[in-house]
C-alpha cells in the first residue's frame, strides 16, 4: 500500500463552479453595468458584494484539501468548523464523474464516491482538473479492489460497448412513457383549448400550472440525464456515460448490484421496449437532501428491446430466473388491477418478482444481497388465505415482494429463501 | 412453516402491565375530559361521553393485550426470528451476519418497570426487528449475544 501522500487542493475555480447557477445569474445581472463601464457610486455596493463573495469562495478553497492515506480517502474542509472526513475505499459502491454545464466550460470535473450503508454518505471531490479525474478514479477503484499496483492507462481504455441509445429514440421513448404520455396529452389539450376557448385555457393554466411545469421538468431532467447514454464493460466494472448539459460517467463495480428493475410502461409494451435500472447500496432517501442524492435510480438502459435488456441482465445478476409462478385466482378480490402481471420466480441465487398494471415492473434481487426476509399477512389476506414475503435490500428504493401468495406457498418460499440466502452469502460471489 | 420447532421467547409479562397502565391513564384522562365537556350541556351528555371514552379504553385494552401476546422471538443458529402484529402479522428473519448495529432503548414507562427494547438494524431501512419489553438483564444478554454472533458471521455488502 502506498503510504501517506501529500495533501492536495482542489481546482482554484471550484467555488465559482459550485456556486453554479448563482454565478451565471450574477454575471447576467452585473454584465450590463460592467459593459457600460461607468463606475458611479451606485455600482459600488454591487462591487463590494461580489468582492465579499469572491473572498469567501477563495477562503473555502484555501481550507479544503484531500489526500489518499493508505486505504482511506481523507478530506479536510471548513475554516471555523473544521471537518476531517475519512472514507474507507473498501466500502466504495460506485465512483461517478460528474461535469455540470459550467464545469465543462472551465474544464473541471467532480468525483463522487458512493459509500455503503445507511449512514454512509457520499465523498465529493469538487472540482478537479478534467484530465486528473479519470486517472484518479482508476487509482481509487484499484485501491478499492485491493490491488494497489497501478495499471497502465491502456488497460483501462479497453472496454466493450454493450449498448448505446440514439437521442431521437430516447426522446420518443420518453414522450411515450406513462408520465410523458399524460404530459403530452395535457399539453395538446391545452393547445386545442387555447385555440378554441382561450379563457378556459387560461383558467386551466392558472389552476394547474404547477403540476404541468413539474411534469415537464421531470421529462426534461430525464432527457438531459440520459442523453447519449453509453454502457460499456471495462476491467473494473460496467461504465455508464451520459448527459446533455451535465455529463456523468459512472462505474458500477461487479457484485455491487443490489437489485435490477425493469420498467415497461403501457405503450412501450406494444413495441417490446423496456427500461433497465440498477440499484446500488447507498443512503436511503431522506428529507432535505440535495437534488443530486435524491435522483432516481440509475438507468443502464433508458430504452431498448427486451432481448437487449435480458442480455444485460445476465451480466448484472447471477442465474437469472423467469417470473412464472402465478398467484391463485382468488387474488383478484384483493388486488384486482395488479393481478394481471403478478408473478414471481426464483433460481438458486436470484429472485424475480413482477407487478404493476399500467407500468409493468419486474425486479431481480440476487439472494446474496438480501438483508432480511419478512412474511407479512394483512386482515384481508388472512380472510383469503394469502400472505406476502418481502426481501429487504440495502438499495435505495427497490425491494422484491412476493405479493399475495397462498399461505402454504409463502411459508414454503420463506423457508427455502432463508436457506438459499444463507448459501448464497457463503458461496462464491 | 419456518420456526415451528423453535422455542419462542416472549417479552416480559411486565410489558403487559406497563401497556395496561398507559392505556388506563389515557382512558381515565379522556373520560374525565369527555365528561366535563359533555357536562357543559347536560349531565346526561356528560355521562354518555365519559362512558364512551371508557368503552374505547376497554377496546384499547383488548387490542394491547393481543398485541403484546403476539410478540415473540426465537434465536436460531444463524438468524433471529421476530414475530409480531395482530391485524398485520409479521415474521421477520434477520441473519446475524447482516446486522449493522443493535440498539437498546428504554422509555420512561419502560424504565420504571425495569424493561428495555432491543432493536436490530441491517443495511436495509425496511428491515424491522424490534423486541420491546425485555427485562433489563435479558435485553443485555440478547444484545451481547447478537453482537458476538454478528461479529462472527459478519458479511460484506
Amino acid at each position: 500500500m502506498s503510504g501517506p501522500v501529500d495533501w492536495r487542493r482542489l481546482h482554484p475555480l471550484s467555488p465559482v463552479v459550485r456556486a453554479g447557477r448563482a454565478t451565471i445569474g450574477l454575471v447576467v445581472v452585473l454584465a450590463p453595468s460592467a459593459l457600460v463601464g461607468r463606475t458611479s457610486s451606485s455600482s459600488l455596493p454591487e462591487l463590494g458584494f461580489v468582492g465579499v463573495l469572491a473572498a469567501l469562495g477563495f477562503v473555502s478553497w484555501l481550507v479544503t484539501r484531500w489526500r489518499i492515506d493508505g486505504d482511506d480517502l481523507q478530506i479536510e474542509t471548513g475554516l471555523i468548523r473544521r471537518q476531517s472526513l475519512r472514507f474507507p475505499l473498501s466500502q466504495v459502491q460506485a465512483i461517478d464523474i460528474v461535469r455540470p454545464g459550467l464545469a465543462r466550460v472551465v474544464r473541471v470535473a467532480e468525483l463522487r464516491l458512493r459509500m455503503a450503508g445507511t449512514t454512509g454518505g457520499t465523498a465529493r471531490l469538487a472540482y478537479l482538473p478534467e484530465r486528473e479525474a479519470e486517472p484518479l478514479r482508476a487509482q481509487l477503484l484499484a485501491l478499492a479492489h485491493g490491488t494497489a499496483e497501478q495499471r497502465d492507462a491502456h488497460d483501462d481504455e479497453r472496454e466493450v460497448v454493450l449498448a448505446s441509445v440514439a437521442p431521437v429514440r430516447l426522446a420518443v421513448s420518453i414522450l411515450l412513457s406513462d408520465i410523458g404520455f399524460f404530459s403530452v396529452g395535457i399539453l395538446v389539450g391545452l393547445g386545442l383549448a387555447a385555440v378554441f376557448a382561450p379563457r378556459v385555457a387560461a383558467a386551466i393554466l392558472g389552476g394547474g400550472a404547477v403540476p404541468i411545469v413539474g411534469s415537464a421538468t421531470l421529462l426534461w431532467r430525464r432527457f438531459n440525464q440520459e442523453y447519449r447514454l453509453t454502457l460499456a464493460e471495462a476491467s473494473d466494472g460496467l461504465r455508464v456515460r451520459s448527459g446533455l448539459i451535465a455529463l456523468t460517467s459512472e462505474t458500477i463495480r461487479p457484485g455491487r448490484v443490489q437489485a435490477v428493475r425493469m420498467v415497461e410502461p403501457f405503450i412501450w409494451r406494444r413495441f417490446g421496449w423496456c427500461r433497465l435500472e440498477v440499484d446500488v447500496a447507498g443512503r436511503q432517501r431522506r428529507k432535505g437532501e440535495g437534488e443530486a442524492q435524491r435522483r432516481p435510480l440509475r438507468a443502464v438502459l433508458p430504452v431498448g428491446s427486451r432481448e437487449l435488456a435480458f442480455g444485460l441482465l445476465r451480466r448484472l445478476v447471477p442465474d437469472v430466473p423467469a417470473a412464472e409462478l402465478r398467484p391463485p385466482p382468488r387474488v383478484r378480490w384483493k388486488s384486482p388491477l395488479r393481478y394481471r402481471f403478478l408473478a414471481w420466480g426464483r433460481s438458486d441465487r436470484c429472485v424475480v418478482t413482477r407487478t404493476g398494471r399500467i407500468r409493468r415492473v419486474t425486479v431481480w434481487v440476487p439472494l446474496a444481497k438480501a438483508q432480511s426476509l419478512r412474511r407479512v399477512q394483512g386482515p384481508l389476506q388472512r380472510r383469503l388465505g394469502l400472505a406476502s414475503v418481502h426481501l429487504d435490500t440495502a438499495g435505495r428504493n427497490v425491494h422484491a415482494t412476493l405479493r399475495d401468495r397462498d399461505v402454504a406457498e409463502a411459508d414454503r418460499a420463506l423457508g427455502d429463501l432463508v436457506g438459499l440466502c444463507r448459501a448464497a452469502r457463503r458461496g462464491p460471489p | 412453516m419456518i420456526g415451528t420447532d423453535q422455542d419462542w421467547r416472549r417479552p416480559s409479562p411486565r410489558l403487559l402491565t406497563a401497556r395496561r397502565l398507559e392505556v388506563g391513564v389515557v382512558t381515565a384522562l379522556a373520560a374525565v375530559a369527555c365528561g366535563l365537556v359533555g357536562g357543559l350541556s347536560s349531565a346526561l351528555a356528560g355521562g354518555v361521553a365519559a362512558a364512551a371514552a371508557l368503552v374505547a379504553g376497554g377496546l384499547a385494552e383488548v387490542f394491547v393485550r393481543r398485541r403484546v401476546r403476539a410478540w415473540s422471538y426465537a434465536e436460531r443458529d444463524e438468524d433471529l426470528l421476530v414475530r409480531r402484529g395482530v391485524l398485520f402479522s409479521r415474521l421477520s428473519v434477520v441473519p446475524y451476519g447482516r446486522m449493522q448495529f443493535i440498539d437498546v432503548t428504554a422509555g420512561p414507562v419502560e424504565r420504571s418497570f425495569g424493561l428495555a427494547t432491543v432493536r436490530l438494524h441491517t443495511a436495509a431501512a425496511s428491515s424491522d426487528a424490534r423486541i420491546p419489553g425485555l427485562v433489563r438483564a435479558e435485553a443485555d444478554r440478547l444484545r451481547d449475544r447478537l453482537a458476538e454472533l454478528g461479529e462472527a458471521q459478519a458479511q460484506g455488502l
